[in-house]
């Protein structure tokens, strides 16, 4: 494999990981504050793709709903990527506030409110499904895209952008939860529960920040995979979302740092076990073994050390 | 040879030194206390022995046997039972079920057995209802077999604790702070019903425990942990008097 | 006198569920209805002895069941049908008749041995750690599937009616209704029986405390090992009876984990830990699935909504951890009470 293959595919890689890296950090920060797997953050991602399309196409004078003047286009595109992102956190703190909590003042087994993640889930792809119908949408251009060549690597201005909004909003997230007293209040509440509000944190208020802001990364990602791949379905959210859930327990879920790592370190192996097999041969790793192959080697990781890469074992007292 | 041997087993959980060059020869019969401040390592040293944790260094044996490396329940059937600082009961269990599982390791039957419910199984089934009643009934708790455990009151819970060790049927009783949460009347009732079971059923008990009246009344012999250290030991007397351990306990109404 | 109401009600069942089939007394369709019935009831009550009485979150069952119905599948098909990866039948049709039961019952020992990927590592993590295991091998099951050509890969796999057909063909009777009913007795007795030893209820020792468990003399390595092993062979029973439904035809994409996520649903509903519960269920999710098929794809939409509903007005589900027998007493006349009439007089 030359340089330039292998930068261009640790571009792919990069790209591919800010996705799963966002995702799952909805993922494990409400996981760290609740202990809760809300298997509905794939379908959070989805949601904010398609609010970010409906936006977008308003704004672009595209649909039947149109605005009656042009915009510059960098305002539509930050238009879309702010409405999305609110919309989208409003969306999150709704399923909290009207299915997670009740069940939770209710003391209700954990197992039931996965259960009930699961099925929000479910109700947020057939609704669109239904509603919508089940093709897929092009995702208008909200960035002219342009292709640089350097040293025969290619690629577009979008996927810098893509990586770099991801590691801005990585950054900004990491200052966030350790400068800001909101953020030291949800890293305490991921250790215990019970002592942080007996020390006047209104748990309440911290968990739906944790919502808003999982869930306006999950719209972030949604925008730039839209902007990315110009094609966005009402199943989007299934694959992408298990994979980034799986990221962020390989990280070590609870963990920032984890979900983070843990995305990248699965677009890496994904994209490098493809290229590698159609490399040396092993056409077999071709792309319909690349998820069967990624699955692997996250079970083999977890095997190895079950917490996950930066995971804390919670030790039982005995 | 000693029933329990226990030579300088230390442990560490990653850098904390809990358990230091531990060591202890427990005589069959014999009523032997565990003493300390709280965090000193007791609870520990129990877990090192019935193999909840497996210690750093150092060797335990049992009738000759070695248990460092094997699996609790392993440990369990050899004969060494433990009841817990803060009741572990099987909550959503009725009392007789609590006490019926720790018969597990008396279970002859087979799986299929189990599925089937052929002669055999029932047979064995029958024995293990009779002998957990029986149980139930020297520790007065035959009437509540169909209770849930977790509806039991504490001190009831207690004792359900006690007879569900004893269903394991072992030589060696650890009692983990078993006067916890009692009144001096109860615990004089303790005290009593501690030596009754050693006597019926022919034990060898080592008990951690805090109040110094039940420590002081019935153990022949002490042992006294600080920081994981073994700072003492000795009769009851000895101990009273020691200023190492009156040190360690410094401030606390203790004797 | 007391033991022989059960088996009766049982027989009487089956006698009216078969006669009727038999007499054409149902349409095709509640014959289908009648038939998922019974494979949920499979589906649910094996999972429940993972997810409910032993308090584990598998989130993998269809993985399991895809094995089962792939192995029965392929098995008949190439012993008695006539196809075009197998070419002619091995064995004459009639052979199908007794042979049928064992394509069953392979199938389930096969999916029973691909439950050791879960066992395993149960043995060493919990609760979500365990999850994710689940559900990634439920993936990898459902893409192994998909990478194996020879057997159609995502196109799926065709050719289990001609097997059915052959069977007809020989004696005219509902043979798959005959051994979905069977099997589901089946099933039932062997997780009831199970959970009512002391053997059985180290299971639900572990789901209270592991670790008291563990030092209380159970093996628990061994009876995690016991009960994904039966909770995954009986799903291969009900992958191996649906392969041989009334399409014939089977493909990967029925076994995801949106089918896992179904028999969660019905398990949870029934109550973890209820036997009975899980019957009840699996009978009521089925017939909902029924009712609301006219709304077409908003079914998924309203279903999901419901169960939520559910699960906020009722948590612990239709039963909870209690059997029908604890809510109505005066049903022990027939069903017998949980613990055997031998305990002891003090009752």
């Amino acid at each position: 494999m030359t340089t330039a293959i292998f930068l261009q595919h640790l571009l792919n890689a990069m790209q591919w990981g800010s996705f799963y890296a966002l995702i799952a950090l909805g993922y494990t920060m409400v996981y760290g504050v609740l202990l809760l797997i809300n298997f509905a953050h794939g379908d959070i991602f989805m949601v904010g793709a398609f609010i970010a399309y409906f936006i977008a196409v308003f704004l672009l004078g595209e649909g039947a709903f149109s605005l009656p003047f042009a915009l510059p286009s960098w305002l539509i595109l930050v238009l879309t990527i702010l409405g999305a992102m609110i919309l989208t956190a409003g969306v999150g703190v709704t399923i909290e506030r009207v299915a997670y909590r009740p069940l939770r003042e209710r003391g209700a087994h954990r197992l039931y409110l996965v259960i009930t993640a699961l099925m929000i889930g479910i109700f947020l792809e057939y609704l669109n499904l239904a509603s919508l119908g089940g093709a897929a949408r092009g995702f208008p251009e909200l960035i002219e895209t342009k292709i640089y060549t350097i040293g025969g690597v290619s690629f577009t201005n979008v996927k810098l952008i893509v990586i770099g909004l991801a590691v801005v909003v990585m950054v900004g997230l990491e200052v966030f939860l350790r400068r800001t007293k909101i953020g030291l209040a949800m890293r305490a509440i991921s250790y215990d529960k019970v002592a942080v509000p007996l020390m006047g944190v209104p748990l309440n208020t911290i968990i739906a920040a944790t919502f808003v802001i999982g869930s306006s990364l999950a719209a972030l990602a949604g925008v730039m995979f839209g902007s990315a791949y110009h094609r966005i379905s009402f199943d989007m959210g299934i694959l992408i979302g298990w994979k980034a859930f799986i990221a962020a327990v390989v990280g070590g879920i609870g963990e920032i740092r984890g979900a983070m790592v843990g995305g990248f370190l699965l677009a890496f192996i994904e994209i490098f076990v493809v290229a590698l097999g159609s490399v040396s041969g092993f056409e077999w790793l071709s792309s319909t073994y690349r998820d069967l192959v990624s699955f692997t080697v996250l079970l083999v990781i977890l095997t190895i050390k079950p917490t996950g890469i930066f995971g804390v074992a919670r030790r039982q007292k005995v | 040879m000693s029933l329990l041997q226990i030579r300088d087993m230390t442990h560490f959980f990653g850098g904390l030194r809990a358990v230091y060059d531990f060591n202890l020869n427990l005589e069959e019969g014999e009523l032997v206390g565990l003493i300390g401040p709280n965090g000193a390592g007791k609870t520990t040293i129990f877990n090192l022995v019935t193999g909840a944790y497996k210690p750093s260094e150092g060797q335990v044996q049992f009738n000759g046997n070695n248990l460092v490396g094997l699996r609790p329940h392993q440990i369990t059937a050899q004969g060494i039972a433990r009841t817990f600082q803060t009741i572990r009961l099987w909550n959503e269990l009725t009392v007789l079920d609590n006490i019926c599982i720790a018969r597990a390791s008396r279970i002859k039957y087979s799986l299929l057995d189990s599925i089937l419910h052929g002669p055999k199984y029932r047979k064995e089934e029958k024995e293990i209802k009779e002998q957990a009643m029986a149980l139930l009934a020297v520790f007065g708790l035959e009437k509540d077999a169909q209770e849930l455990a977790k509806n039991m009151p504490y001190g009831a819970q207690r004792r359900v604790e006690i007879a569900r060790a004893l269903a394991t049927e072992p030589q060696l009783l650890l009692l983990d702070e078993p006067a916890a949460g009692m009144n001096p009347g109860e615990i004089g009732d303790l005290m009593d019903f501690i030596q009754r079971i050693r006597q019926e059923f022919d034990l060898t008990i080592w008990i951690i425990e805090h109040q110094m009246r039940v420590i002081m009344n019935i153990c022949e012999r002490i042992k006294v942990i600080d920081f994981g250290e073994t700072i003492a030991g000795g009769t009851p007397g000895e101990i009273q008097d020691n200023p190492r351990v009156i040190e360690a306990y410094l401030g606390e109404e203790v004797f | 006198m007391k033991k022989f109401y059960l088996p009766l009600i049982v027989l009487l069942l089956f006698v009216a569920v078969i006669g009727g089939s038999w007499l054409r007394l149902f349409n095709e369709y509640w014959e289908l209805v009648l038939l998922f019935m019974g494979i949920n009831i499979i589906l649910t009550v094996s999972l429940n002895l993972v997810n409910g009485y032993m308090g584990e979150f598998s989130c993998g069952h269809a993985g399991f069941m895809a094995v089962g119905a792939y192995v029965a599948g392929i098995l008949t098909v190439w012993l008695f049908a006539d196809d075009k990866v197998f070419g002619l039948p091995v064995l004459p049709a009639a052979w199908a008749i007794p042979l049928f039961p064992v394509a069953l019952i392979i199938g389930a020992i096969a999916a029973a041995l691909v439950g050791l990927l879960v066992a395993i590592p149960s043995f060493r993590t919990r609760g979500d750690y365990l999850a994710i295991i689940t559900l990634a091998v439920n993936y990898i099951i459902k893409s192994a599937i998909e990478n194996m050509e020879v057997i159609g890969g995502p196109r799926g796999f065709v050719g289990m009616k001609r097997v059915m057909n052959g069977m007809a063909d020989v004696f005219d009777a509902p043979w798959l209704l005959i051994w979905t009913f069977i099997g589901m007795i089946v099933t039932i007795l062997i997780i009831r029986n199970f959970v009512s030893s002391t053997l059985g209820k180290g299971v639900e020792a572990i789901r209270e405390d592991e670790i008291a468990a563990e030092l209380m003399s159970v093996n628990t390595h061994r009876v995690k090992l016991i009960a994904f092993m039966l909770s995954c062979g009986l799903a291969g029973l009900a992958g191996g009876l649906f392969a041989h439904g009334p399409g014939g035809y089977i493909n990967p994409g029925t076994f995801t984990i949106l089918k896992s996520t179904e028999v969660m649903v019905m398990v949870y509903l029934g109550g973890m830990g209820s036997i009975s519960g899980s019957i009840i269920s699996a009978i009521g999710f089925t017939l909902l699935l029924e009712v609301l098929r006219p709304l077409g794809l908003y079914k998924w939409v309203v279903i999901p909504l419901l169960l939520v509903v559910m699960m906020l007005r009722r948590p612990t589900g239709i039963l909870g951890n209690k059997e029908l027998t604890d809510v109505f007493p005066r049903l022990r006349v027939i069903f017998g009470s949980k613990e055997e009439s031998y305990v002891s007089a003090s009752n």
